[in-house]
């Protein structure tokens, strides 16, 4: 297991795809200082910044990009057969695939949150914006891996989702947030840390258990997926 | 420098040197509407064992589906009793080289075949490693990233993490893709050497001097279909509706032509400047009635060459049939 996990790591941090999780976090946090140097009241700024930016945008795209590129990618260039091609149970491969797209998913959305809810507000909210953005990381990295199992575009899938589903459908049609991992993000860092900034629409229970229904769930189907990944018929 | 027998001598095939068979019972593949394998039922056993077949032939489907990267629409496709599909426990035991060259260019060869030995889960995963880029001899460039090689060394790195767990079965479509004439022989020679040794083998090729030197032993698919299992001299010697060629020399060719034609297996014979084309109807007969005709009338044979008992022949003749 340690060793998918290092040639995913390897794999993903030698592609140019990597670089592209640089520039939104820069954004977020070059939104909160610009805002704070200028002295910006935190409640008219903090919202946008925070969820417009940070958990509508920031959060879910660095888990496309990577959740998407731990396994799809290599689906794609056709090398995951060097991988499936060895006696290790498909659990494993996934379980390692998923720790290191939760891992830096985690890492690149949640620490640049963190910033920007100590700039707005405080510590706490820093804490609580980088626990629900950890949460967060695990549901759609789930979501994502399992998407480049089903997909030939997963990316393009993962978009949809992001912006039609969490961002058009979920201002206007409110059933749709009960499957919205933005709206579990929110309730989570919402309830670590209550502010006007944040408002839950969906109640605490239903965010964990549905984000656990898409991590958990995800997995597990990812996992019976790879386990009958079919090499396209290319025939010579 | 060591040969190839040396190394690969330690331990091949692994496991007690218990041999692998391979097994395809009545197997079919479609896609929608398409049949790609049409009620296949062949047996690999130790040795090597080449795959041909025209483009579109349904080979690498075959061979994917052996590999347990495809599921059999009908039929079964196991490796000493144990089905492929879906059964990862197989691979300790089976080595696949696929068509596709993609490699993680961004490791170094060693840490390619490292990382598969370690996946593997082999006791000494780096002796491994450096005994499976010695025998493609890879050992000068193993610390170079993959992406900086050439073609056929691609090939060499991935047929070395294909070996380095010394499967007893071994899967390779189109192996010598891209490798220089001096690599393809010393290729040729080190599976040569692993099927003496009891290791399955199977490859496919659409070079059919590569799968005649390489192998007797031959599985053809055409459109789908198995036209043709085991030695491809034998599978000719079988085809009694098409006349065997010989090319005759002796010390009298004209004086041996009025005599051969008045045997009965002989259907034809003309006489060129370099000697005699016979055409036989009956290989047994022909080759058994020609040293008795040549001794009654005196004459010396001095040459006898089944000249369309080549593969090439017989491939072409199972394509027009």
């Amino acid at each position: 297991m340690s060793t998918v996990a290092y040639i995913t790591a390897r794999g993903l941090f030698g592609r140019r795809r990597v670089l592209l999780l640089l520039p939104l976090p820069a954004l977020l946090i070059t939104l909160a200082l610009i805002c704070r140097s200028y002295d910006i009241d935190p409640q008219q700024w903090g919202q946008p910044v925070i969820v417009g930016l940070g958990l509508a945008v920031v959060l879910p795209v660095i888990s496309l990009i990577i959740g998407t590129g731990v396994l799809g990618s290599e689906v794609d260039d056709g090398t995951i057969v060097h991988i499936l091609t060895k006696p290790l149970p498909r659990r494993d491969i996934i379980l390692a695939k998923l720790l290191v797209a939760v891992g830096v998913s985690a890492v690149a959305s949640a620490v640049p949150l963190f910033v920007v809810g100590v700039l707005a507000d405080s510590t706490r909210l820093g804490l609580a914006l980088a626990a629900g953005a950890a949460a967060g990381a695990c549901a759609y990295s789930a979501l994502f891996l399992l998407l480049s199992l089903l997909t030939r575009r997963p990316v393009l899938l993962g978009l949809v989702y992001i912006l039609v589903w969490e961002g058009l459908l979920g201002r206007f049609v409110s059933g749709t947030r009960v499957l919205s991992i933005e709206q579990y993000v929110i309730a989570i860092a919402d309830r670590i840390a209550p502010t006007t900034m944040l408002t839950g629409r969906v109640s605490l229970p239903v965010a964990i258990v549905m984000a656990l229904i898409f991590a958990v769930g995800g997995t597990l189907y990812a996992i019976n997926r790879l386990g009958s990944f079919s090499i396209a018929g290319e025939t010579s | 420098m060591s040969t190839t027998s040396d190394l690969v001598s330690p331990a091949a095939p692994t496991e007690g040197n218990t041999v692998s068979m391979v097994e395809l019972q009545n197997v079919s593949r479609w896609y929608g509407n398409v049949v790609a394998v049409n009620d296949i039922t062949m047996t690999l056993r130790p040795g090597v064992t080449g795959l041909l077949g025209p483009n579109g032939a349904g080979k690498t489907t075959v061979l994917h589906m052996m590999a347990g990267f495809l599921s059999p629409s009908r039929g079964t496709v196991t490796i000493d009793g144990r089905p492929t599909w879906r059964h990862p426990g197989i691979y300790r035991d089976l080595g696949l080289v696929a068509e596709r060259e993609a490699v993680h260019g961004f490791l170094t060869a060693r840490e390619f075949v490292l990382a598969c030995a370690r996946m593997q889960k082999l006791p000494d995963p780096v002796a491994a490693t450096a005994r499976a880029l010695a025998l493609v001899e890879m050992t000068d460039a193993q610390d170079r990233r993959i992406d900086t090689f050439s073609k056929g060394m691609r090939q060499r790195t991935r047929v070395a993490a294909a070996l380095v767990h010394e499967p007893r079965v071994l899967l390779l479509d189109e192996p010598f893709n891209g490798m220089d004439p001096r690599q393809r022989m010393h290729m040729m020679e080190l599976l040569h050497t692993l099927g003496e040794r009891g290791h399955t083998i199977l490859f496919s090729s659409h070079i059919l001097e590569e799968v005649e030197q390489l192998s007797g032993l031959v599985q053809v698919i055409v459109a789908g279909r198995l036209a043709a299992s085991g030695d491809y001299r034998r599978i000719r010697r079988l085809m009694t509706n098409r006349p065997h060629v010989f090319a005759v020399q002796s010390s009298d060719d004209r004086r041996l032509a009025v005599a051969l034609i008045g045997e009965k297996s002989v259907s034809g014979v003309e006489i060129e400047a370099t000697g005699l084309t016979v055409r036989a109807s009956d290989y047994g007969s022909f080759t058994r009635a020609l040293p008795r005709i040549a001794l009654e009338e005196g004459i010396r044979l001095r040459r006898l060459l089944p000249s369309d008992e080549s593969l090439e022949s017989v491939f072409s003749y199972l394509l027009e049939a």
